[in-house]
């Protein structure tokens, strides 16, 4: 693959007053996409919904035990593809057991996966050495 | 959280005036609904003019809003939601769920 166009790598810790930086950093990348000939704001807001997401779940999924734990989000842009990488230090979770929402009956929680997936081209979550990794890409046209 | 709550006719108007709602402070709204209901409020209407952002958090606090005020008869509705926010809403699906008013002004005029 061509190197990164931008690489951006934050660690915050597992806590949720971050949430709107690491929001904000997607929303301003959907306007640095030269090439990017869909709707602009509709991805800036998506970017932010995703980054979001991911980041709560990784809080959510953290190690509880531990004050210092950090949740590390990478993000990086190529010609083609936006790629974000959210790793967490918690237990982990099977993302092929987490249910479709139930459209009929909605519930107050459990919507986070579904807006990832929705939104963006490919979803894994896998574990990694000391960590799990959520690994999203959207492909850019 | 920065709310304002006001009566019009015969409703509680509670304007939200953040522009994001997401996991930080969706607990604390979810909650204000729940004490306005547990106090005898029961039509209320959320007014979102300047909520430019909502994640799965702020979405689940207003279902439960939704669903505890249904459950005591009374009428819940949501207006002047911005367009990206609504996207989310339709995502969801529940722009089924919720009543959903272009302008405050059109949401107290119906029928209670």
């Amino acid at each position: 693959m061509c190197p990164s166009v931008i690489q951006v790598d934050v660690i915050i810790p597992t806590q949720t007053k971050y949430l709107d930086l690491i929001g904000s950093i997607g929303e301003r990348i959907a306007k640095e996409l030269d090439n990017f000939t869909g709707d602009r704001e509709a991805l800036a807001y998506q970017l932010n919904l995703v980054l979001t997401e991911a980041t709560v779940n990784a809080i959510k999924h953290g190690n509880d035990n531990n004050p210092q734990d950090t949740v590390r989000i990478s993000i990086h842009l190529f010609e083609q593809e936006l790629n974000i990488k959210v790793y967490d230090h918690g237990q982990g979770f099977d993302l092929a057991t987490v249910p479709a929402p139930d459209f009929e009956h909605p519930k107050e929680s459990g919507m986070g996966i579904f807006l990832i997936r929705s939104l963006m081209d490919s979803v894994a979550y896998t574990r990694q050495h000391d960590c799990n990794v959520l690994e999203i890409i959207k492909y850019l046209k | 959280m920065n709310l304002n709550l006001e009566k019009i006719s015969d409703f509680s108007v509670l304007t939200i005036n953040e522009e994001r709602i997401d996991a930080h402070n969706s607990g604390e709204l979810k909650e204000y609904l729940l004490q306005m209901i547990e106090r005898g409020e029961k039509h209320i209407i959320v007014q979102l003019a300047h909520v430019r952002f909502i994640d799965s958090s702020g979405l689940g606090a207003l279902l439960s809003g939704n669903k505890n005020i249904i459950a005591k008869s009374g009428k819940f509705a949501l207006s002047n939601i911005q367009q990206q926010v609504m996207s989310m809403f339709e995502l969801t699906r529940l722009n089924r769920v919720f009543e959903i008013y272009t302008d405050v002004h059109d949401a107290v005029k119906t029928e209670i």
